[in-house]
């Protein structure tokens, strides 16, 4: 082959291939649109997130800067808005209510999915482990009502019976119904992280003699750490959202509770109850969405703190 | 612990002869996954004091082996173990109490495993699972064991960082201070130098090489060089059967009972 010839049969070559470098073919277009379409898709969520926030700050927004006293709105316990004269809008009553009950739904929630979480992902096995990991999902996806249903139909005598009360309806049956409700989720977190723990970590703490429980304790724990603080965080968020099973549970008193026994009233079973009686635009339902800024922020601020624990234990 | 025996050992290098104590005793070992049989019709023994080295290719039933002697069994299921393994003069299917046996028996597998905890609670978690909680305790141990393991020189500085954060040579070094930590009367390798450089590797080989004066060892390696640098005696497995024990100079030697032991010994295998 003379030099002459191979020159020219590069110089073909070299031609096809810029021609292939700079042909778009179908494959690039479905690329590209399919880019296009996952992106919108992700943006929507942001911006719809966003629309809602808009939407609720500017209903409540009014009240917050024209008429509204910071020091009676947070540090007030007395809630009338319906008194034509004098309304009141002090909501330290419901926040207390809100956290009682979101409180005592963690110590109920807490030990129980954790529990549980250990005995589905370290000791059952084979079909047990399936049933259970079927069966908490089923009631996660319980329906809110049907559990404050619970609250106000089993829970309420059973406590009056049990405890010899005038009410059912209170911190403790609602703290229950929460926890339980809360439980199912929590459960399911803390069992992925817990599984997501790798096997050698077990086996190399087995060898070493520990026991199951020393393993577990000393060291699937704290490798899954981070999971199981997210599935507690995301209880609380839980209980602080919830609203149907805490209005029907709590007996929806505007109180601060001294015990257990008091019925109480949380943030959103109040905007539940009330939005659909107060005058679109009024005072009252201005107020209303303003406790939905409140509540907006306060659980940005869990996420938010939740995220920064977890980012600072993965550094650490 | 170090007795006079050892202390011969030690000194002359003689391979022990049939008088020495025996560590671990194996017969009639048959280990059995479902209706796989990973090892067939085992027996040897290990003396006290040596190190005993396992050689031969993938499936020879060397890890399964491991895992019977350390009633690791137990959590892997369908693993099914007959005959007889005497620890220490004891039937270990017969113990009440399995943790204590698997906390005289450090184990070192064929990947590192950097327990997610800092470096100093990697070394400290064994003496603290025996109820060691003092700190100046922890602290005598710890540097012990990583000073032994070859490692002190390179974490000291760092030992409150995240064990899995070391390099694999690193993190393998730190497994077998974690093993040492244990104060083991056993220690068992699993072809610990898998995933690491040759470098660290004979470095930890220099380790083994100390640590017979305190502990017996039972190394499986891929490595038919490494058996021959660092063990007394050998056995050589092949498809879930002990095809040879003998003197690990001998087996090179080409004194060998059976032609496949040659063969495996001098890479024409297969």
């Amino acid at each position: 082959m003379s030099t002459t010839t191979q020159a020219l049969r590069n110089r073909a070559t070299d031609a096809r291939t810029a021609e292939d470098f700079d042909r778009r073919d179908p494959d690039w277009y479905v690329d590209k649109l399919l880019a296009g379409i996952v992106f919108v898709c992700g943006i929507s969520a942001i911006l719809f997130v966003l629309g809602i926030f808009f939407f609720v700050t500017k209903e409540g927004i009014g009240f917050v800067f024209e008429k509204m006293d910071f020091r009676e709105f947070f540090l007030t316990p007395y809630w009338s808005p319906s008194d034509a004269e004098d309304p009141e809008y002090g909501i330290l009553a419901l926040m207390a209510g809100t956290a009682s009950v979101t409180g005592l739904a963690m110590l109920v929630a807490v030990p129980f999915s954790l529990g549980a979480a250990i005995f589905i992902a370290e000791f059952a096995s084979g079909k047990t482990r399936e049933a259970l990991k079927v069966l908490v999902e089923l009631l996660a996806a319980i329906p809110s009502v049907v559990w404050g249903f619970i609250g106000l139909v089993i829970m309420n005598p059973l406590l009056i019976k049990w405890f010899d009360i005038p009410v059912g309806l209170c911190v403790l049956n609602a703290g229950i119904i929460l926890g339980l409700m809360a439980a199912p989720i929590m459960t399911s977190i803390a069992e992925d992280a817990l599984k997501a723990v790798p096997d050698r970590y077990r086996e190399a703490a087995e060898a070493m003699g520990a026991t199951r429980w020393q393993v577990i304790y000393k060291v699937v724990l704290p490798a899954a750490k981070n999971g199981l603080l997210g599935g507690v965080l995301l209880g609380v968020g839980r209980g602080f959202g919830e609203t149907m099973a805490v209005l029907m549970a709590t007996g929806h008193a505007v109180n601060i509770p001294n015990s257990i026994f008091d019925s109480v009233r949380a943030l959103t079973a109040t905007i539940a109850a009330e939005l659909g009686e107060a005058v679109v635009g009024g005072e009252h339902y201005q107020v209303l969405f303003t406790i939905g800024i409140f509540l907006f922020l306060v659980t940005f601020i869990i996420n938010l703190s939740a995220d920064l624990i977890v980012r600072g234990i993965r550094k650490g | 612990m170090v007795s006079s025996s050892a202390a011969a050992v030690a000194s002359d290098s003689v391979a022990p002869t049939d008088n020495f104590p025996h560590k671990l005793e194996i017969r009639n070992l048959t280990i059995r996954y479902g209706d796989t049989v990973a090892l067939r019709g085992v027996n040897l023994a290990v003396r006290e004091h040596e190190i005993f080295g396992i050689i031969g290719p993938a499936n020879a039933g060397k890890t399964s082996l491991l895992k019977a002697i350390n009633r690791m069994d137990v959590f892997t299921s369908g693993m099914k173990v007959d005959g007889e393994i005497r620890f220490n003069g004891r039937d270990t299917s017969r113990l009440k109490n399995v943790y204590a046996l698997r906390s005289r028996i450090g184990v070192v597998f064929p990947l590192p495993v950097g327990l997610p905890m800092t470096v100093y609670d990697n070394v400290a978690l064994s003496p603290r699972l025996r109820g060691i909680n003092t700190k100046a305790d922890l602290d005598v141990i710890v540097q012990r064991c990583l000073t032994r393991a070859a490692l002190w020189d390179e974490v000291k500085d760092r030992l409150h960082a995240l064990g899995s954060l070391l390099s694999g040579g690193q993190q393998q070094r730190l497994t077998i201070a974690r093993a040492l930590s244990q104060e083991p009367d056993l220690l068992m390798l699993d072809e610990f130098s898998i995933a690491v450089d040759p470098v660290t590797t004979m470095r930890i080989e220099d380790v083994l090489k100390e640590l017979r004066q305190e502990v017996t060892i039972l190394l499986v390696t891929n490595l038919v060089q490494q058996a021959r640098r660092l063990a007394d005696r050998t056995a050589f497995f092949l498809n879930g059967e002990c095809v040879e024990v003998g003197v690990t100079e001998d087996l090179f030697t080409g004194e060998v009972k059976d032609q496949r032991t040659r063969d495996y010994v001098e890479g024409r295998f297969g």
